[in-house]
């Protein structure tokens, strides 16, 4: 991919952002290719959100250097967000409005004509699938409803660089699969997507690259394949002994698998073969109250990073 | 050159028209917000003058006006004398209103305004937006009262559709702190209500408008010369029925009211750069 794309569209280096003596964001550095779709995951509190809004050109970094689209947000910073689509954490649709008024507003920010924003309107509405609430208040809308109008908002300016902030938390899971088709549909199309998240199926679904970051700093990067092979094994051996038991079991079985982790209310055993481990873990007289085989996801590679897991 | 040098070029030739006109933009979103509850403004508009000019104008004056003659207050009616500053507080109700409000929902209750910032709108043109927005409802407002002033018979001078920009100026001059002081607000724990209630019901009470400043003591007329109110009242008047005063007193006023605005919206303007940019 980084052979047939010249230029980055989007390249941060040592970027920081303090707060008075707090640093949300502590020297990131990373570059996102056109077209690419790249993902910041990472727990709440991780920097993901500071680093959009960096990226946004709406908050003035503290130090380090950032170009997006080869200008520099300090300079240029309304030009730069004539070319993005933001989809914020909080939707801020405007609930005084209409679900088409608030596309039609919206693309007047651009200085677009009417004309012009009212045709890319229909579209976007038929995009999102809500033509049938094309005069509907948005209140009226449900929660996934509210976030297909938000990204359709987001692309009223036919934007170079998609910026999505958390896009699918808190709606259900089919809300979830249908705004994850919209975004797969977009990616397709060949635009670029920085998406914040901290759910790990999201970001295999939609990210070609990450990085994991915690704490202000990156902690890893790569594709999600690829960052599972390099920092968990294959499978991973799920097994429950009650709360209790739990610790005292893992002194037991402390030298199976590659790696042992205790969690609060499970112990997972990395492998290339995670039956064979439960058959060791049967062989040495233990009964765990459930197990359970699975891959490896980036929750793991995660909690291997950092030693806790995302969604505490 | 570089595609990417190319495309900044691009968006930056792009950019220009809302650099220069994002303000307009702006207070085309307000508009369409305002569609929204026009019957209130409408409603308000028409409603406010035709009650207060019979209550204050008719009704009070002919109280007045019994006791003290047809020249009762300053040398002109008490219509005459009430009406002016009638005016000057329908501006002041506008800005109570729209500039307060829209603030707080922009920044807090429903923040349409980082979502006009995330576009390439810049946080002073915000600001500006809501000015310009103010300005034009402010106008219609004052407008109306003044064609209700004629109807009343409540406008000796000819030069008396200059009150109406007299009023304007109060109401912008009074709404631009305001809205400055709105914008600082993360939170309204009731301070709005506190405003209304004890600035600006004070303020409508002892600012002249409906007896003269000269009636009350001494230590009571300082709240007059403070307030946008008193000063703008008093250029009502001055155009209204050519109260008669010092040209020193009415370019004095304003100054003051002008003072105001400017002081108001670079302080407005300068919040909202600093609440945006997180």
């Amino acid at each position: 991919m980084w052979g047939t794309v010249p230029e980055p569209v989007i390249v941060a280096e040592n970027l920081v952002k303090r707060y008075k003596e707090f640093a949300a964001v502590d020297g990131v550095s990373f570059e996102v290719a056109a077209g690419e779709s790249f993902g910041l995951l990472g727990p709440n509190g991780a920097g993901k959100s500071t680093t959009m809004r960096m990226v946004g050109a709406v908050s003035t970094r503290t130090a380090g250097t950032l170009s997006i689209l080869g200008m520099d947000p300090d300079r240029h910073g309304p030009e730069i967000r004539s070319r993005l689509g933001v989809v914020p954490q909080a939707d801020n649709l405007d609930t005084e409005l209409r679900v088409r008024e608030n596309l039609l507003v919206y693309g007047r920010y651009f200085g677009l004509p009417r004309a012009q924003v009212a045709r890319r309107a229909d579209e976007l509405l038929e995009f999102a699938q809500l033509t049938d609430k094309a005069k509907s208040k948005v209140d009226a809308l449900s929660g996934g409803m509210k976030r297909r109008l938000t990204i359709a908002r987001a692309l009223i300016n036919d934007p170079s660089i998609l910026l999505l902030d958390e896009p699918t938390t808190g709606l259900d899971p089919q809300a979830r699969h249908i705004l994850w088709d919209r975004l797969f549909r977009l990616k397709e199309q060949g635009t670029t997507l920085l998406l914040t998240t901290h759910y790990m199926d999201e970001a295999e679904q939609l990210c070609d690259r990450l990085v994991v970051v915690d704490k202000g700093v990156i902690m890893a990067e790569g594709a999600p394949a690829e960052l599972i092979r390099r920092y968990s094994s294959r499978e991973v051996l799920e097994v429950r002994f009650g709360s209790d038991l739990n610790a005292e079991v893992a002194g037991r079985i402390a030298g199976m698998g590659d790696r042992i982790e205790v969690l609060p209310d499970r112990i997972l055993i990395y492998s290339e073969n995670g039956e064979a481990e439960l058959v060791r873990i049967i062989d040495a007289g233990l009964r765990p109250i459930t197990s359970l085989v699975r891959r490896s996801s980036l929750e793991d590679v995660f909690l291997r990073l950092t030693g806790r897991t995302l969604i505490e | 050159m570089s595609t990417l040098e190319t495309a900044a070029d691009d968006a930056i030739r792009a950019t220009r028209r809302v650099r220069r006109w994002g303000s307009w933009y702006v207070a085309e979103h307000r508009f369409r917000v305002m569609r929204s509850y026009a019957q209130t403004v409408v409603v308000t508009a028409i409603g406010n003058p035709v009650i207060y000019l019979y209550a204050m104008g008719v009704g009070l004056a002919t109280l007045v006006d019994a006791n003290l003659g047809p020249d009762a207050v300053a040398g002109v009616s008490y219509l005459a004398f009430v009406a002016p500053a009638l005016l000057a507080s329908a501006a002041i109700t506008v800005a109570s209103e729209e500039f307060t409000y829209p603030i707080m929902l922009g920044f807090k209750w429903n923040p349409v305004f980082y979502g006009m910032n995330a576009a390439p709108i810049e946080p002073g043109q915000i600001i500006n937006g809501i000015v310009i927005s103010v300005t034009a409802r402010m106008l219609v407002t004052c407008g109306i009262y003044y064609a209700f002033m004629l109807v009343f018979g409540a406008v000796p001078s000819p030069a008396g559709f200059l009150a109406v920009f007299a009023a304007l100026l109060t109401g912008l001059g009074f709404g631009a702190v305001l809205m400055a002081y709105t914008a600082t607000l993360t939170e309204d724990t009731g301070q709005l209500a506190m405003v209304m209630r004890f600035v600006i019901l004070p303020m409508t009470l002892f600012s002249g408008t409906f007896f003269p400043l000269s009636v009350l003591p001494g230590w009571l007329q300082w709240i007059g010369w403070i307030s946008p109110l008193w000063h703008g009242t008093q250029l009502s008047r001055v155009f209204a029925y050519g109260a008669e005063e010092p040209i020193w007193l009415s370019a004095l006023h304003v100054l003051y009211l002008a003072a105001l605005l400017g002081l108001g919206w670079t302080w407005a303007r300068r919040v909202a750069a600093r609440r945006l940019n997180r």
